[in-house]
């Protein structure tokens, strides 16, 4: 834990995993989806069924996919702005193999249309994990611009993705690999110290056997 | 946070000849690849949020169970009052610990220190020791990176949570925080502060984390009193010259030992301890 963890950070109370965390999750939720939030179900797992209504959970989840950060003073009005922003919300109960006891599971319909389906379990402190995007393994915490790699299980896409990286000067922080089976699908989360250029993401959608590409930026952070 | 153990900022501090709050502030910058600058402007800011939530405080403002909000303003009143046993400066120690506390629940901003939970004891006691000495801002904020470094190795050696280490984690760790960060204020020594800290941890060795409902209301809000007003005698006493029989990194790892022995039932479950009292179960049905 580094000392601004210790001393920090500046939030809306009552909880850092319940509410901070919370937040978090619904705000990287939204910077994947890359679009205002139209519509969100949001499902409750675990502790945050239990005792999600108490620590105010669901107004921290809908205030992050509104694009608020944990100190941001508006969460506790966070359900009625919403719907004065004409975004629907609904909430209910799923019980989730294998999550921590602190997840949400949010289905999102963007604006233009887009969609998206993240598991977001929050760990503590307000640290935070993206489990699963659309149903693939993900884990990654959001502090850092993130690429997330959906290919075939093909030998070379690794190589592909790093050499770019390395060409535009991106260090890798941090680099996970999952499949689903031999020459399945897999997925390659890459957690970098800096942001990755536009065009180089482009790129990479276009490459034979890459399946999907999201990237998380911090770009717009402040 | 490269160090593990207090003695070792200490020893780092004294073989320099700088100060404690220094030391921790050069690992940051390190840690983090920042200027000292840098780290300084963020911990001044971390201070006036911390000013900005006791000021904010909000006498009619209630948590959403309805047991947080209202006594700090009872407390308020009676700091104006004769019939106290206690001076000022801990009567106002406490109200603005309650203050602190209930606004996390309320949902109001807040700084978490080490945790939102607990977040009231260090600045119940800071705040009120900038008011009743006038101590220059600067000096405050170097006081707060004693309490970090307390609190970074407290993290690395032990727990800074109740879900991992009962209550003592929190509102202990708190607690030795503030105790070397006063300590720090009032002219103590490297070794002062972390005995300090040591002195106050131990009088919170083995709290549990119980609260009920699943909630940061009871008993956390008052525990954030119990926290900072032993942090003050804790300090107290360390400036009256007394020190800690056993050694400040001895006693955090007792605190770990301790922790990892305390059942799962009184770390964060709310199933044990105030939290199946029956006033409680019957208060949980209530909220659900
Ligand atoms: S009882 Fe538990 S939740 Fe409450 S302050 Fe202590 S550790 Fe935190």
């Amino acid at each position: 834990m580094q000392l601004f963890d210790i001393i920090g950070p500046v939030m809306v109370g009552p909880s850092s995993s319940h509410t901070a965390g919370a937040v978090k999750i619904g705000y990287v939720a939204q910077r994947l989806l890359a679009e205002p939030v139209k519509q969100a179900e949001i499902l409750l797992h675990g502790s945050f069924l239990a005792t999600g209504k108490g620590h105010g959970t669901d107004r921290a989840l809908v205030a992050g996919l509104m694009g608020m950060r944990p100190d941001d003073p508006r969460i506790p009005q966070s359900l009625e702005l919403a719907k004065k922003q004409g975004m629907k919300v609904t909430f209910g109960a799923v019980s989730l193999k294998d999550a921590h006891p602190n997840s949400a599971l949010l289905k999102l319909v963007g604006k233009q249309g887009r969609s998206l389906e993240i598991i977001g379990e929050s760990l503590g402190g307000s640290i935070i994990n993206i489990a699963s995007i659309d149903g693939l393994s993900a884990n990654f915490s959001g502090d850092y611009p993130t690429l997330i790699v959906h290919n075939l299980d093909q030998p070379g896409h690794v190589a592909e993705v790093t050499s770019m990286l390395s060409h535009k000067s991106v260090n890798i922080a941090s680099m996970q690999l999952y499949r689903a089976y031999r020459g399945g699908d897999a997925v390659m989360v890459l957690e970098c110290d800096q942001e990755i250029p536009q065009e180089a993401i482009a790129w990479l959608k276009h490459l034979e056997g890459v399946e999907k590409v999201t990237y998380y930026s911090l770009a717009e952070d402040r | 946070m490269s160090y593990k153990f207090l003695h070792e900022i200490v020893n780092e501090a004294v073989s320099r000849n700088i100060p404690f709050w220094k030391v921790v502030l050069e690992e940051n910058c390190r840690e983090g690849g920042i200027s000292e600058e840098e780290s300084l402007e963020k911990m001044r800011e971390m201070y006036q949020a911390m000013k900005e939530a006791d000021q904010n405080y909000d006498k009619a403002a209630r948590s959403a169970s309805g047991m947080a909000g209202g006594d700090g303003a009872l407390l308020e009143t009676f700091r104006r009052q004769h019939n106290r046993l206690i001076g000022d400066f801990l009567t106002k120690v406490m109200e603005k610990a309650v203050k602190m506390g209930e606004s996390n629940a309320c949902m109001k901003r807040i700084v978490a220190a080490p945790t939102a939970g607990s977040c009231g004891v260090i600045p119940a006691v800071l705040l009120t020791y900038e008011e009743e000495r006038n101590a220059p801002l600067e000096r405050m904020v170097e006081a707060l990176y004693v309490a970090g470094g307390i609190g970074e190795v407290l993290a690395e050696s032990a727990a800074i949570s109740g879900a991992e280490g009962g209550c003592q984690a929190e509102i202990g760790s708190a607690s030795a925080m503030a105790a070397g960060a006063v300590t720090y204020l009032e002219g103590g020594d490297e070794e002062a502060i972390i005995h300090a800290a040591a002195l106050a941890l131990k009088s919170m060795l083995g709290l549990t984390c119980d609260p009920v409902g699943g909630l940061v209301e009871v008993p956390c809000i008052k525990r954030n009193v119990s926290g900072a007003v032993n942090a003050i005698v804790s300090s107290q006493m360390v400036i009256a010259g007394i020190r800690s029989r056993i050694p400040p990194d001895e006693v955090i790892d007792s605190m770990r030992r301790i922790g990892s022995l305390l059942p799962a039932c009184l770390r964060e479950t709310s199933q044990e301890g105030l939290a199946i009292t029956p006033t409680a179960l019957g208060k949980k049905q209530e909220v659900s």
